[in-house]
């Protein structure tokens, strides 16, 4: 590797690191909690099998799996324009990241819902609580619980899907490289360091991950010392 | 008046007929142990009258309010539970709660008492069950017998005017029965009101008052537990009584 591209990767570090703060995170983070407000919605819809609004959920979660996510970031890109509103690409990139893992993270809660002994349920209604508060103070705790591991890898890949919004003008730190790239045609070492930018990201959440799960973790057997008095 | 009468229950799944019209009449202070072989519809019996699940027929009168057990919407059966504990075989407990919260959620949030108020309630039955000093233990880091004393906490908290036991021994080693059975043995004797579903022979003959037997869903032979046991008059119970060595 020759100084010119050493000195090239060195400057653009920081060009590409300050979108990823920038644009990247917020937009993980942000589409990531409407995800998970959506998912914890649907997935309880299911749960609770609503008449009407389960099988509305249903048709949502075949669509958006169904369909590849750069389909639906163009189509609500071009489809927010013509339906007259002006959405930056930004806003539409948030909306759909969210309604698409939205859809993922709902079969995810739903499966881990489903996975709370009955009993819960019932040994609630026995002391007199209603479907909705066993619902919130033991059901959903558990499942969110079971739900943790798989929600930080849907987390993970989000991060890295949140690059094909650059397709949408959104100039987060993929689109930030390709420009560079562009100017300078270093293409394979750019790319190699904007791979090692998002690896870094992705390490950082599964760390976030490890320490959430081990702090849920304490009414778990194998945290057998924590939570005592 | 009795406390609770229950006349003609009859529950199947699909085509088999678990149930066959049963009646039960427990009153104020009664300690009933259901008796029966596996499969003979104890526990069904239970759910059916804390509606856990809903029976295809028969009706149920408790403190004189009637219930239609195979037909009551959300109130009356809230209304219903107002009145009943249940303790089950696996205990059950909330395992994302401590302790002490497994005892008070009963009370802030379906009774809406203050947090203090019920903390303090929830003491009280964790010491009269020996669990006090584990409040803010996990089940998980519970043994059984442990577990299955706050489970009896819990379903104490909400004064319940009698409590249905399923099988609450069954599940635990041997050598922890004795702790649950000792804690049930209290609450008779402070005059609780308690349909106990168990295969412990002794609990049935040292602390019941009354005990039914049932087989293939319907009530065999039922009466004080004295004469059960000293004077069964169905050749059925003599039989089982046998097989459970204890001599008629
Ligand atoms: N939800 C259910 N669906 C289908 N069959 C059931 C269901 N619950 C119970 N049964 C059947 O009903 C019959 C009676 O079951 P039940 O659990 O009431 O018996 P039991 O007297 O409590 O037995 P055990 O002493 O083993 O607990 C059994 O044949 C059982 O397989
Ligand atoms: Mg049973």
């Amino acid at each position: 590797m020759s100084a010119d591209t050493l000195k090239l990767l060195a400057e653009s570090f920081t060009k590409i690191l300050i979108p990823g703060l920038a644009m990247t995170v917020p937009l993980t983070i942000i589409s990531f909690i409407f995800a998970v407000i959506i998912a914890v919605i649907v997935a309880v819809i299911q749960y609770a099998k609503v008449p009407v609004l389960s099988q509305i959920a249903r048709v949502y979660i075949w669509i958006i799996r169904g369909t590849p996510l750069l389909v639906q970031l163009m189509v609500g890109y071009y489809g927010s324009s013509a339906l007259g509103f002006k959405a930056s690409g930004f806003t539409v990139a948030i909306i759909v990241f969210a309604i698409n893992e939205g859809a993922y993270c709902a079969e995810t809660i739903r499966g881990c819902l489903e996975g709370v002994p009955k009993g819960q349920l019932e040994a609630g209604y026995c002391v007199g609580m209603n479907y909705v508060s066993i619902m919130w103070h033991v059901v959903l705790p558990q499942a969110f619980r079971t739900a943790v591991p798989a929600l930080g890898n849907s987390l993970i890949s989000m991060v890295k899907d949140t690059s094909l919004a650059s397709n949408i003008t959104v100039a987060e730190m993929f689109l930030a490289t390709r420009q560079i790239a562009g100017r300078t045609y270093q293409f394979l070492p750019l790319y190699l360091e904007v791979a090692l930018i998002y690896l870094l990201f992705s390490t950082f959440i599964s760390y976030i991950q490890r320490l959430t799960e081990k702090r849920l973790g304490r009414f778990d057997k194998t945290s057998e010392n924590e939570g005592r008095s | 008046m009795a406390l609770l009468e229950v006349k003609g229950l009859k529950k199947g799944f699909g085509d088999l007929k678990v149930l066959e019209s049963v009646d039960l009449t427990v009153e104020k202070g009664d300690v009933i142990a259901v008796l029966g072989p596996s499969g003979s519809g104890k526990t069904t019996m239970l759910r059916c009258i804390n509606f856990l699940e809903t029976a295809d027929a028969g009706t149920m009168t408790m403190d004189g309010t009637v219930y239609d057990l195979a037909n009551a919407d959300k109130k009356e059966i809230a209304a219903l539970r107002r009145h009943t504990g249940f303790v089950f075989q696996n205990y059950n407990l909330f395992s994302n709660k401590t302790v002490l919260s497994n005892v008070t959620l009963g009370l802030t949030s379906a009774r809406k008492m203050p947090k203090a108020e019920a903390k303090e309630k929830a003491m009280k039955m964790l010491e009269k069950v020996g669990m006090a000093d584990h409040a803010n233990y996990y089940p998980a880091q519970l043994s059984g017998g442990q577990q299955q004393r706050v489970a009896i906490a819990r379903s104490l908290a909400t004064d319940p005017e009698i409590i249905y036991f399923d099988e609450p021994t069954s599940a635990l080693d041997p050598e922890l029965t004795g702790e649950v059975l000792e804690t049930m043995k209290s609450l008779a004797e402070s005059g609780m009101t308690m349909v106990v579903v168990t295969h412990e022979m002794s609990f049935a003959k040292n602390v019941s008052t009354h005990v039914i037997f049932m087989e293939n869903g319907v009530v065999v032979e039922e009466g004080p537990s004295k004469e059960f046991f000293e004077n069964p008059k169905e050749e059925r119970t003599r039989e089982f009584l046998r097989m459970e060595n204890i001599d008629a």
